[in-house]
């Protein structure tokens, strides 16, 4: 096989690899919300609690649909559980099998093993369990799964075109999990621009330090107290923080440059422009601008970027849906 | 401890691991020995082990009529079926004559239909369903039709094995031949130690240099071969995702290529590229919307037009059914004569056409013994086992065949052999069928191994995955 590969398969290992990250970063979400729900000062309301978590993952309104009220029962079920949101854990781990089971040829058996596990094992999860009092070591276990299914497709898979797709897809979504994460905690931590640098909630600001695992790295970096504007810049503006969005675009840009064929000129362009912003920008400049008008720009590009992507590369007209019956049964008698 | 002793059970059939009296045949005794150093407990526990292997890997197949998503495991049986190198000496040597003869008739009765001419086949063939005129002369790279081959095959006699049926189309299986043998080896090396076993893990390339060999004259020196598959939905997706991967080819779908000019091309991420050989997994009647049902959404419009033309390959040819139909196996020892000159060194299974008056009035009195098949079934269904049905199913299946005589062919009630299998009670006698896969490029050939389908439930002679059969690893001896 030479280094061009199946639009389709392309197509399948991308998403494959945007639900794992999405599960990751929901279960990251989820848990640092309701650590946060244990130690909550009696001034704060449930719903104010929990209703963030549904505008990061914009699901208000289908929320609405689903249920009454916004309690924490409520909203953890559907963010874990719920077959009817889209972006739900569970909603996004059987994604990411499908994908993967779509194109288990593309990958390495150890990752479809993997992530075939995965599906079985969350398939035997006592779901009531997780709910009543099990929710952090759950989240912990949809991490841990992210990680294990990252590291052996980094550890067994070919540095093909399949790798660099699969990659693509876990940057394009983790830079878009974080702009909106950060959004959605800036706007309700910070209710005017004026407050940058005022009085800080500890609680609140290294909880969201801590859903992206930065939490000691803020630490070490800095060696003071959590400061709003600096959590931000490490979050946005540093290269060397892993989930940050400066480095999701330093892989972007390096993985799209490897990327056989010619076709990705404006993918290139465009992952670029938003590159050397974050490359060059100062977070003072942001904050004067504004923080969210800011982030917000970062969302409209990177799905540009995606939309980009799928177009150039993924985009295999598909006329139908594989039909089900009666077709290639294995053909054998009695 | 555990061992072939079958308690107080009763033989009914010719059994693959002990005589008549109950002593151990020769290529069983190292096994009987090793059995007997286990306990009934241990080897449940590989049993297990084993179903939690293949549910991590994934080799299940989709049920139809199940609910969306459903994945089974077939069962599979920890206890191998051994076969004595001189036994599968005859076996392969039969099914290989078969599968030459089968395509030199296949090329026949799409050229210059000589089979006819000589009298020995009827005219009415070209009538059957599923003869292709779509085909008549068009020659096909090699004159190859079916590339890939699965002969059914059942013992009943030391020395008596019986071809049941050829499966030409698009044979599947071939998967749990190679994974029951990696199971195998997972669980019981020190059996590997002790018996030298034949081995089958090079099927893959030898798949793949087959379908190379038939890549149309005149494209590259490296031709790019793909593996169709109707999709992940299929019950066999399984198999298709496997060997496509065992071979290191794409496993595209229909929605996948496209066709320009004379040449078939598959999308990638860098554009499109030419394909030669498609080993493709999906019937004839959905491969081409163009050619042939046109409601099918699996296809590529015009494949079938280049494929006249000689612009790509398909393995197996289109086709190929009129050869493997219930109602051109009987001719199939007459091919062999004709084609080949030889005497068939597998025999058919004596079967009765209903559609001629004596044998009809024959089948009719004697449903009871007899088992009745469709002519175009497959699966294990449409079909009357005679005597293990109660009278009311067979006064019920006599009415579908007076509906429709044309439609069924008759055959004794063969009592298959049994190879000794672990339920849940302990070892006992299972029936058991044998489905080698023979391959054809510039040759006939067959890997020493094969599919071994075990009917699971006490006394049936079933073997289908759909109906409850499983599957066990087939060991060839090499001396």
């Amino acid at each position: 096989m030479g280094a061009a590969m199946l639009s389709r398969t392309a197509d399948h290992l991308y998403w494959m690899a945007r639900y794992i990250e999405r599960a990751e970063n929901m279960a990251r979400m989820l848990d640092v919300t309701y650590r946060m729900s244990l130690v909550q000062n009696a001034a704060q309301s449930e719903a104010a609690l929990w209703v963030p978590l549904l505008h990061i993952s914009d699901t208000v309104e289908d929320f609405h649909k689903a249920y009454n009220e916004v309690t924490a029962h409520n909203v953890i079920y559907y963010i874990a559980m719920d077959s009817r949101n889209l972006s739900s854990i569970y909603n996004c781990l059987r994604a990411a099998r499908e994908n993967a089971h779509a194109v288990r040829v593309a990958m390495s058996s150890e990752m479809w093993e993997n992530i075939n596990s995965l599906w079985l094992e969350f398939q035997q999860m006592d779901k009531k369990l997780i709910l009543d009092s099990g929710l952090s070591e759950f989240c912990d276990w949809v991490k841990s799964r992210s990680h294990l299914f990252r590291g052996v497709t980094y550890g067994t898979m070919l540095r093909d075109d399949g790798f660099r797709f699969t990659r693509l897809g876990g940057f394009i979504e983790r830079a878009d999990d974080m702009a909106r994460l950060l959004d959605v905690k800036y706007h309700l931590l910070l209710p005017s621009a004026s407050d940058v640098g005022g009085a800080v909630d500890y609680y609140e600001w290294s909880a969201l330090l801590r859903s992206a695992s930065a939490y000691e790295a803020y630490l070490k970096v800095y060696r003071d107290a959590v400061m709003p504007l600096r959590v931000a810049e490490l979050l946005v503006l540093r290269h060397d923080m892993p989930r940050s969005l400066h480095a999701c675009m330093d892989e972007l840009t390096t993985i799209l440059d490897q990327l056989t064929g010619d076709a990705g000129r404006e993918c290139k362009r465009l992952a670029g422009e938003m590159h050397s912003s974050l490359h060059y920008g100062r977070i003072e400049d942001i904050f004067r601008g504004g923080l969210h008008e800011f982030l917000e720009a970062f969302l409209r590009q990177n799905n540009r970027l995606g939309v980009e992507i799928q177009r150039t590369y993924l985009n295999a007209p598909i006329i139908n849906e594989p039909e089900k019956s009666n077709v290639g049964e294995l053909q054998s008698q009695g | 401890m555990a061992s072939i002793d079958y308690k107080n059970k009763l033989l009914a059939a010719f059994d693959e691991s002990v005589d008549s009296k109950k002593s151990v045949r020769q290529v069983y005794a190292p096994y009987a020995d090793w059995l007997a150093s286990k306990d009934f407990s241990q080897l449940a526990q590989k049993s297990r082990d084993a179903e939690l292997l293949f549910r991590r890997v994934g080799i299940t197949f989709a049920v139809y009529g199940e609910e969306e998503g459903a994945e089974r495991l077939i069962p599979f049986d920890v206890i191998p079926r051994i076969l004595a190198a001189s036994e599968w000496g005859k076996l392969s040597d039969g099914a290989c004559q078969r599968v030459r003869a089968l395509n030199m008739f296949l090329n026949d009765i799409y050229h210059g239909q000589d089979i006819i001419k000589a009298g020995i086949m009827p005219e009415s063939i070209l009538t059957n369903e599923m003869y292709r005129p779509e085909m008549q002369g068009v020659d096909v790279p090699g004159g190859v039709y079916a590339h890939i081959a699965g002969i059914d095959i059942v013992r009943t006699e030391a020395d008596t094995f019986y071809v049941l049926e050829d499966n030409l189309r698009t044979p599947s299986g071939v998967s749990y031949m190679l994974e029951d043998r990696r199971m195998m080896m997972r669980l019981f090396p020190e059996l590997f130690r002790q018996y030298s076993i034949s081995p089958v893990e090079h099927y893959p390339q030898l798949l793949l240099e087959n379908l190379r060999a038939v890549a149309p004259r005149g494209t590259t020196s490296d031709p790019t071969v793909v593996l169709m598959t109707p999709g992940a939905y299929n019950s066999a997706y399984f198999e298709h995702a496997f060997l496509a991967q065992q071979m290191g080819i794409e496993l595209v779908e229909g929605r996948d290529m496209f066709v320009k000019g004379n040449a078939v091309f598959m999308r990638t991420t860098e554009g499109p590229k030419r394909i030669d050989v498609i080993y493709r997994r999906i019937d004839d009647d959905f491969i081409d919307p163009l050619a042939f049902r046109q409601d099918s959404m699996l296809g590529v419009p015009g494949l079938i037009s280049v494929y006249r033309n000689g612009g790509v390959a398909l393995a197996n040819a289109i086709g190929t059914g009129v050869a493997d139909d219930k109602a051109t196996y009987t001719y199939v020892p007459d091919m062999i004569k004709f084609y080949l000159g030889e005497e068939p060194i597998l025999s058919n299974v004596p079967t009765y056409k209903l559609s001629k008056e004596d044998d009809r009035k024959y089948v009719l009195d004697n449903l009871a013994e007899l088992v009745v098949k469709e002519v175009q079934g497959s699966g294990g269904y449409g079909m009357l086992v005679g005597p293990t049905s109660s009278k009311a199913q067979i006064e019920e299946f006599r009415l579908r065949i007076l509906a429709n005589p044309d439609n069924y062919i008759a055959q004794p009630t063969l009592a298959l052999s049994t190879c000794p299998t672990l339920v849940e009670q302990g070892v006992a006698p299972r029936h058991v069928d044998l489905r080698p896969y023979v391959l054809t490029g510039k040759t006939t050939s067959v890997v020493p191994g094969a599919l071994c389908r075990v009917a699971m439930n006490e006394g049936s002679l079933v073997v289908n995955s759909s109906q409850g059969g499983g599957t066990k690893d087939t060991w060839v001896l090499q001396c």
